[in-house]
């Protein structure tokens, strides 16, 4: 049973990811945390892990999932699945299909769906970094995880605007990993 | 060199020194597939990142399956898919077995908690970035803004509701927007 969950879950993904590896997050923390799968807190790790570690974030995410619900085979079955969907369908454009995606009518909703899928990565954005400042349900407050945070943001936003300068998200994450150790250390 | 192994061992190669996903192996992929290997022309590369766009799932795969396809039919396709997957398939495999023991080391564990807010973060990011690049329509930031502050409340009062539920409502919507407002006005043919 496990199996043809983490399939059908994954496909899902697959099929709704429009926008990168990024849209695909607020997917999968769907159907994780529905299904009981991992921790928010796990998944959160194994997204930088993802971040950090060669490929694509997506195939990542699913064969760790994959891995850590069911061993090689679920990790084989949920990056199947996750490919599968953007397999076929380039199939079908290059082969055959070059119109379809022009369609008015399929670009017509494609311009609800992407807005739409914008939104929902912002709210995982700001949902995930509120949950990381308050442990839910809001009762105290990380002030360590506030300094942190703020650090980042500066560095992050405030260095690739002013400086002209980019920190690679890998950096960030390196900086992180350096700034939680000294934090948390006391 | 036999050529799915070629493909095979080019998109391998692409998989596991681009870090950091997307657009990061897009620029890869053009450098190994059009310049180098001179498989597609710069044109091609240009329409796949389009369709990319449109359809779902990791970019980097819908460019390996259309190389591969352009390169040697279906085969072809599966060659480079499964080339351009499985260096990373392998290399989070071992990190799967070993993360739950390394997290049980007190400074990594605290390592982990400063990544958990950079994610965050990222995510953030990624959201702003697409945002920027989003058309200044009414429409698409209504829906754009709806979305988010649906989700939010779905977070917050733990909802159980699917976000594929929420964008095939608004696909639907602006679908009906589109048919109701009659098919003279020609939207979204950008070319």
């Amino acid at each position: 049973m496990i199996y043809l969950n983490l399939f059908f879950g994954f496909l899902k993904v697959g099929c709704f990811a429009f926008g990168g590896a990024y849209a695909a997050i607020p997917l999968i923390r769907d159907i994780v945390l529905s299904y009981g799968w991992l921790s928010d807190e796990m998944l959160t790790y194994m997204i930088a892990v993802s971040e950090s570690t060669p490929g694509p974030i997506m195939v990542n995410l699913a064969t760790y999932v994959g891995t850590s619900q069911a061993g090689v085979i679920g990790a084989l079955i949920a990056t199947f699945a996750v490919v599968l969907p953007s397999f076929i369908i380039i199939l079908l454009v290059t082969a055959i299909l070059s119109k379809a995606i022009k369609n008015k009518y399929v670009q017509a909703v494609l311009r609800g769906v992407k807005p739409c899928m914008i939104g929902i990565i912002l709210a995982t954005g700001c949902w995930m970094i509120a949950k990381n400042l308050f442990s839910v349900p809001f009762s105290a407050f990380d002030i360590n995880a506030l300094v942190i945070t703020v650090i980042l943001a500066v560095l992050y936003f405030g260095l690739n605007q002013k400086m002209k300068k980019s920190i690679s998200p890998m950096m960030l994450i390196i900086i992180s990993a350096v700034l939680g150790m000294a934090g948390y250390a006391f | 060199m036999k050529p799915l192994w070629n493909l095979f061992l080019t998109f391998s190669k692409i998989g596991l020194f681009t870090f950091g996903g997307g657009y990061a192996m897009i620029s890869m992929i053009e450098d190994a597939c059009v310049e180098k290997k001179k498989w597609i022309t710069h044109d091609d590369m240009m329409n796949i990142t389009v369709v990319a766009e449109s359809t779902p799932g990791p970019i980097a795969i819908n460019c390996a399956t259309f190389v591969g396809y352009k390169q040697k039919g279906f085969a072809g396709a599966v060659t480079a898919t499964v080339g351009m997957v499985l260096p990373s398939f392998v290399v989070i495999l071992l990190i799967a077995k070993l993360l739950d023991n390394f997290l049980g080391i007190t400074i990594i564990a605290n390592a982990f908690k400063g990544i958990k807010l950079a994610v965050g973060l990222l995510i953030l990011d990624a959201a702003i970035k697409m945002i920027k690049k989003m058309q200044k329509k009414p429409l698409p930031q209504t829906i754009m803004i709806s979305a988010a502050v649906i989700m939010l409340l779905i977070n917050i009062f733990a909802i159980n509701f699917s976000s594929v539920a929420l964008m095939l409502i608004f696909g639907g919507i602006s679908l009906v927007i589109f048919l109701t407002k009659g098919n003279q006005r020609k939207v979204g043919d950008k070319k």
